[in-house]
């Protein structure tokens, strides 16, 4: 079987379009400003899990381990969103 | 049933060395208090963050957003090949890994020129101290995870790693994801959302 026919090759596909599309198209929406910020702290998180579950392997790791790296993603982006919220022009 | 719950209690396991797992959540850690720290700055200061956040190039951060996750990318594939014995892939999956890498540390010589070039430093505002102390604390840990690529296909050339050697990679590897996914938050906060 060749290589790079693996799962992770469809999850850095995803993770490069996502990024494209946080970059060059949810930025450009300025006049959603709150929503748009809101729309690409989420698609970064989502991608951080997916780098963790799939590229770090911790989807095949101890619970413990695993639970560990899964809050992270659910406590630093909930802070920065709550900041960016409570601060809202 | 129960064989099969002993067969994925036995088949759970963490890649690498537990160490640098240890080492890297802490990293973790103190990146999440320091994205924490710069939007409580930023809540007493919108206006100056909102205005400093214009003089950013996002295509740079974009970019280099796109060159991280391809070389971890590479990366994973080094491992598979690895675990799949196909040790003559090994080599060429971390140079090019690596060689991303160096591509990152470029672009970010030419945006660092480049706001210098502007007269903007770290003197310049709370939000510029943020962007160039984040982005340097993260440009180091580019630089040494580069370094450590080129370090990991030396012995792979050399065929330290197989199907059966393959600890010392995953350990590379999981510190240099982290690398990456760092970077997948950093780059939002300092240059996208507002």
């Amino acid at each position: 079987m060749a290589l790079w026919l693996s799962p992770a090759t469809f999850v850095w596909m995803v993770l490069m379009i996502a990024t494209c599309a946080s970059t060059w198209w949810l930025k450009s929406g300025a006049s959603t400003s709150m929503l748009a910020t809101a729309a690409i702290l989420v698609i970064a998180a989502v991608k951080v899990r997916l780098v963790i579950t799939h590229f770090m392997e911790l989807k095949d790791a101890p619970i413990k381990w695993r639970l560990f790296f899964e809050a992270w993603v659910v406590i630093f982006p909930g802070i920065v969103l709550a900041g960016f919220w409570l601060a809202r022009a | 049933m129960e064989m099969s719950s002993s067969l994925t209690a036995t088949t759970r396991r963490l890649p690498g060395d537990p160490g640098v797992w240890i080492f890297v959540g802490a990293d973790m850690l103190m990146f999440g208090l320091f994205f924490s720290s710069f939007v409580v700055g930023r809540s007493k200061n919108l206006d100056l963050y909102n205005l400093s956040q214009q003089a950013l190039n996002f295509n740079y951060g974009g970019i280099n957003t796109l060159i991280l996750l391809t070389s971890s990318w590479f990366v994973v594939l080094a491992v598979h090949a690895a675990k799949m014995n196909r040790v003559k892939l090994i080599p060429h999956l971390l140079a090019a890994a690596a060689l991303c890498g160096l591509a990152f540390c470029s672009l970010k010589v030419v945006e660092y020129t480049e706001k210098f070039n502007h007269g903007i430093s770290m003197l310049t505002n709370d939000f510029f101290m943020y962007y160039f102390i984040l982005t340097g604390i993260h440009f180091l840990h580019v630089i040494a995870g580069t370094v450590l690529l080129f370090v990991l296909w030396k012995k792979a050339r050399a065929g330290a790693y197989g199907s059966h050697r393959y600890i010392g990679l995953e350990s590379g590897a999981t510190y240099w994801h982290m690398v990456d996914l760092l970077w997948i938050i950093l780059f939002p906060l300092l240059y996208l959302m507002r």
